[in-house]
């Protein structure tokens, strides 16, 4: 055992020397900005890594017994607070951005080049999305898994490592973005160096998540894992088709797409549609189907409606990126059925609504008595609002209208604030009592301040987008009687400014009730009274 | 006949037919005869091990489980 552990360790080592050691030539030979601010991280982690690693190297390994009684729970409350925190730091973005397009002053003259709308936008869309949104995602995976295979994480500190490099992977693609390195896909735009890191982490993410299914004690592999592995196993797929790039220097942060003009295009839509119906669908489905049930403390409503929901959703979602092409060099064929296969869409996603609607059925007092259920139920809510938005608005007249405008922003953030967002909420406010043995959330007229907050602030910005969106759309399409353009781009830029205005201030609700949230969560680590003793050590069960 | 040809009428036949029979399969499986039952013990599922795994082999506890539930 000791033996086989100094091993290890020495392989360990090798390792990390030779990674800072790269780093080290990278930071110097850097072609670019991004690459050197890159390299110069890679090596302070690694380094500061190899040095610990070293300083333990001769120490015996602490014994772990009994721990396959015990849920691996700490990495899980490590998700939590980071999902806390990454979501603070996107909508703070996201609300900074917001003004900076209603007063473009915001782009400060001395922060040119690094903080101006084009640099913040990507780290807004990505710190909410793969941040917050991923954290989200992976700390409540971990959590379900286990408690639904009633089996203690696969593959030991492995699950730290994925915690820990996702964290990293995350400051390496903002300061990507803050540095000008980027390929220019949407919700993709982190170079070939980060996404092959990604690649490596999100290898070992499914190797805990399969390792703990099959390991599991549960003869039925409950339908939240199903949600939970389909949105792993898919968005490795996306993933290493959409990045099949070859860099221009190992050196430098650019590279060049394998994949020519219209393939590439549709790839990229492949890709970008996938990460919403997988990424921000299939994944928060599965929390849906967990934590709806637990906090209403009822099983849910069909099983068998899962089923279908959980198949008809994987097998249309993945047809539906073509709609994002409408009007482009895609042939029409290939937009029309992706228009087509939206619309059939929208059937799945209003079973899987009802499903996780109608679970409360018979204990629809609880929205009266339990913020935390009101908050799940709206994002539930929103849900079936932002899914049957999306089919209407890919399809072709409407579309015509709708796109390049301001109404596809609002549609991202209903469901992305509403869905993703309140769903996340709520699984908070579920798991953190639960991880850090309290009996209760310090304060319930808080978490109700934050759902106001939050519904509010979403609804003053899907509001004003509608109308921003309608309207702009409408502007550029008026021409007058001898066939002139009426409106030049700029008033319509003009027209929008109130609403610009409005959408900021829903933002700032938005922000300000996740504030309520973390502070709320936070004291109910400190203050909220714990649970009695004999829920803390492992029982056997009963 | 081009590569391309090819797999577009694979994929416009046999891959189609496959992927409906498959879907149409699950269906009707979620629905088979005694699935009401199974189904229901399934759904319990996150009611069962809140606090720690099951206990390694040997003393399994379905019955117990579902009493501690009510």
């Amino acid at each position: 055992m000791a033996k086989g552990r100094k091993m290890s360790n020495y392989i360990k080592l090798i390792a990390l020397g030779l990674v800072t050691l790269f780093a080290m030539i990278g930071s110097n030979y850097a072609r670019d900005l991004a690459y050197q601010v890159h390299a110069i991280i890679v090596m302070i982690v690694a380094g500061g890594l190899f040095l610990y690693t070293l300083r333990h190297t001769n120490e015996p390994k602490p014994a772990v017994v009994g721990l396959e009684n015990e849920y691996f729970d700490s990495v899980v409350r490590a998700g939590t607070i980071a999902t806390a925190f990454w979501g603070v730091v996107g909508f703070l973005a996201g609300t900074f951005i917001a003004f900076q397009l209603a007063f473009p002053a915001l782009n400060f003259e001395w922060a040119q080049g690094f903080a101006n709308f084009g640099r913040l936008r990507p780290l807004h869309t990505s710190a909410v999305i793969f941040a917050f949104g991923g954290n989200a995602l992976i700390a409540t995976s971990f959590y379900v898994v286990q408690r639904t295979s009633a089996a203690r994480l696969w593959g030991g500190n492995l699950a730290w490592f994925v915690f820990w490099g996702y964290q990293l992977f995350i400051v390496l693609a903002a300061t990507g973005y803050l540095f000008g390195s980027t390929q220019s896909k949407e919700y993709a735009e982190p170079e070939w160096h980060v996404d092959l890191w990604l690649t490596v982490v999100w290898v070992a993410y499914l190797a805990v998540f399969l390792g703990t299914v099959i390991k599991r004690k549960e003869p039925h592999i409950y339908v939240a894992n199903w949600f939970y592995l389909a949105f792993i196993v898919t968005v490795a797929m996306l993933h290493l088709v959409n990045n099949m790039t070859i860099p221009v220097s190992i050196w430098g942060s650019k590279s060049v797409i394998v994949w020519p003009g219209v393939q590439d295009a549709m790839i990229q839509w492949w890709y970008g549609h996938n990460a919403v119906g997988f990424f921000l669908t299939a994944g928060f489905l599965g929390m849906m189907y967990y934590f709806i049930p637990k906090q209403a403390e009822r099983p849910v409503f069909s099983y068998k409606l899962s089923i279908i929901h959980f198949w008809a959703l994987i097998f249309l979602y993945i047809w539906a990126g073509p709609h994002h092409l409408h009007y482009t060099a895609l042939p029409d064929w290939a937009s029309t059925l992706g228009m087509v296969m939206s619309i059939i869409l929208w059937m799945p996603s209003w079973g899987g609504m009802i499903n996780g609607l109608m679970t409360l059925s018979g204990a629809w007092d609880k929205l009266r008595t339990d913020p935390v259920i009101r908050m799940m139920v709206i994002s539930v809510g929103f849900y079936g609002m932002s899914t049957f938005e999306g089919p209407m608005m890919s399809i072709r007249a409407v579309n015509s209208l709708s796109h390049y405008t301001d109404w596809t922003i609002g549609h991202v953030h209903s469901g992305a604030l509403g869905w993703n967002g309140m769903i996340t909420f709520g699984a908070l406010y579920y798991l953190v009592p639960v991880l850090w043995k309290r009996e209760r959330l310090y304060s319930l007229s808080l978490v109700s301040w934050h759902f106001w907050l939050a519904t509010i602030g979403i609804v003053l910005y899907a509001a004003s987008m509608w109308v921003t969106g309608i309207m702009e759309g409408l502007m550029w399409r008026e021409v007058d009687a001898n066939g002139f353009l009426v409106n030049s781009f700029a008033d319509t830029v003009a027209a929008k400014f109130p609403m610009y205005v409005v959408r900021g201030l829903g933002g700032v609700m938005f922000l300000a009730g996740a504030l309520v949230m973390c502070y709320n969560l936070w004291m109910t680590v400190r203050k909220a009274p714990a649970k009695e003793a004999s829920l803390t050590v492992p029982v056997p069960a009963e | 006949m081009e590569f391309y040809t090819l797999l577009r009428q694979f994929a416009d036949s046999w891959m189609l037919l496959f992927l409906f029979t498959f879907f149409i399969g699950v269906v009707v499986w979620a629905f088979r005869p005694g699935s009401t039952k199974v189904y229901k013990d399934t759904a319990d599922i996150p009611f069962r091990h809140d606090d720690a795994p099951a206990p390694a082999a040997g003393a399994d506890e379905p019955a117990e489980t579902k009493e501690a539930r009510a």
